[in-house]
């Protein structure tokens, strides 16, 4: 039963290894970029070489004492806006960021405003005269 | 007649053509953050490893900077328009060899020719990041003072070098 215990802890011993704190803001840093190649993919998850490259290039910058936010804005010179995977909220995205919202908005109050003008529709119409009188006729002549 | 019921309709349309225009888009041109900024720093070898090349190399004259590599295909296709101008006055034309080994390198040069006046060794990517290069081939047109002013995305035709870029150059003389 002891030697179970020990193969099994040998096992999982890899799933308690030690990150380095630099390696996980590296991997934090590297989720948020864009890989420009292959365009759906951050540079963490890409096989592009190019992204390997900028791999690199955040732990080079990382290990010079870069904050995370140094390592972003620095790739962002060079590539614009369009390597965060998340738009920032600025002038040319309010439309991405709240036309959603406003849709929702005017979708509710113009559902609000005929919800009292359905309350009125008439399930059952009245016959007028004409009708009543071409109906019966036809009743009539079936009898 | 009840326009009101049309609504629905001229939304699709307004959707459809908002998804045409965008498929007209080459995903792969992607804005140039670079353009009336000065050339990234830079301190990367030449192809023959001797000396240590800097920014300093595109002051006082107008710069063709084209990023190539011995293993691009569309380079092969771009080269003899590179070959047609490279004794061309007042155009300093410089290589960024991207992602290669010397060797192969200039064995790619011997090959085709070398119109390059310099060629920056690049082969870990370090200017390549800072200028936003996405693939190759890619070209700037660098000013005399060293801001970049003109960003190409793909091959370099004869039209584009008679219409866009030979012009640009003229101008910035």
């Amino acid at each position: 039963m002891r030697w179970i215990l020990l193969i099994w802890l040998s096992l999982a011993a890899p799933a308690f290894a030690q990150i380095a704190p630099d390696e996980q803001r590296a991997r934090e840093i590297g989720a948020q970029l864009r890989c420009v190649v292959c365009q759906n993919q951050s540079i963490e998850e890409s096989d592009a070489q190019l992204a390997q490259d900028m791999r690199r290039i955040v732990r080079e910058q990382l290990a010079t004492g870069a904050s995370n936010d140094d390592v972003i804005s620095h790739i962002r010179d060079s590539y614009g806006d369009y390597v965060l995977l998340k738009p920032p909220v600025q002038s040319n995205t309010y439309v991405l960021w709240f036309f959603p919202f406003g849709l929702v908005i005017v979708s509710f109050i113009w559902w609000l405003s005929t919800a009292r003008r359905r309350e009125v529709v008439q399930t059952e119409a009245e016959l007028s005269e004409n009708d009543k009188a071409l109906l019966s006729s036809l009743m009539d002549d079936t009898s | 007649m009840n326009l009101r019921g049309l609504i629905p309709l001229f939304a699709f349309v307004a959707l459809i053509g908002a998804l045409a225009f965008g498929l007209t888009r080459d995903p792969r041109i992607l804005p140039s953050e670079l353009i009336e900024k000065p050339f990234p720093d830079f301190a990367l070898k030449d192809l023959e490893g001797e000396r240590i090349l800097t920014p300093s190399i595109l002051e006082g004259q107008v710069s063709l900077v084209n990023v190539f590599g011995s293993w691009c295909v569309a380079c092969t296709v771009e080269h003899p328009q590179l070959m047609a101008i490279r004794n061309e006055p007042d155009l300093k034309l410089i290589g960024i060899d991207w992602r290669d080994t010397r060797a192969a390198a200039n064995r790619w040069l011997v090959k085709h020719g070398n119109p390059y006046d310099v060629v920056i060794f690049d082969p870990n990517s370090k200017l390549i990041v800072p200028l936003g290069v996405s693939g190759a081939p890619e070209s700037f047109i660098v000013d005399k003072a060293g801001q970049i002013r003109y960003k190409h995305v793909g091959i370099i035709t004869e039209k584009d070098w008679r219409n866009t870029l030979r012009p640009l150059v003229e101008s910035l003389q």
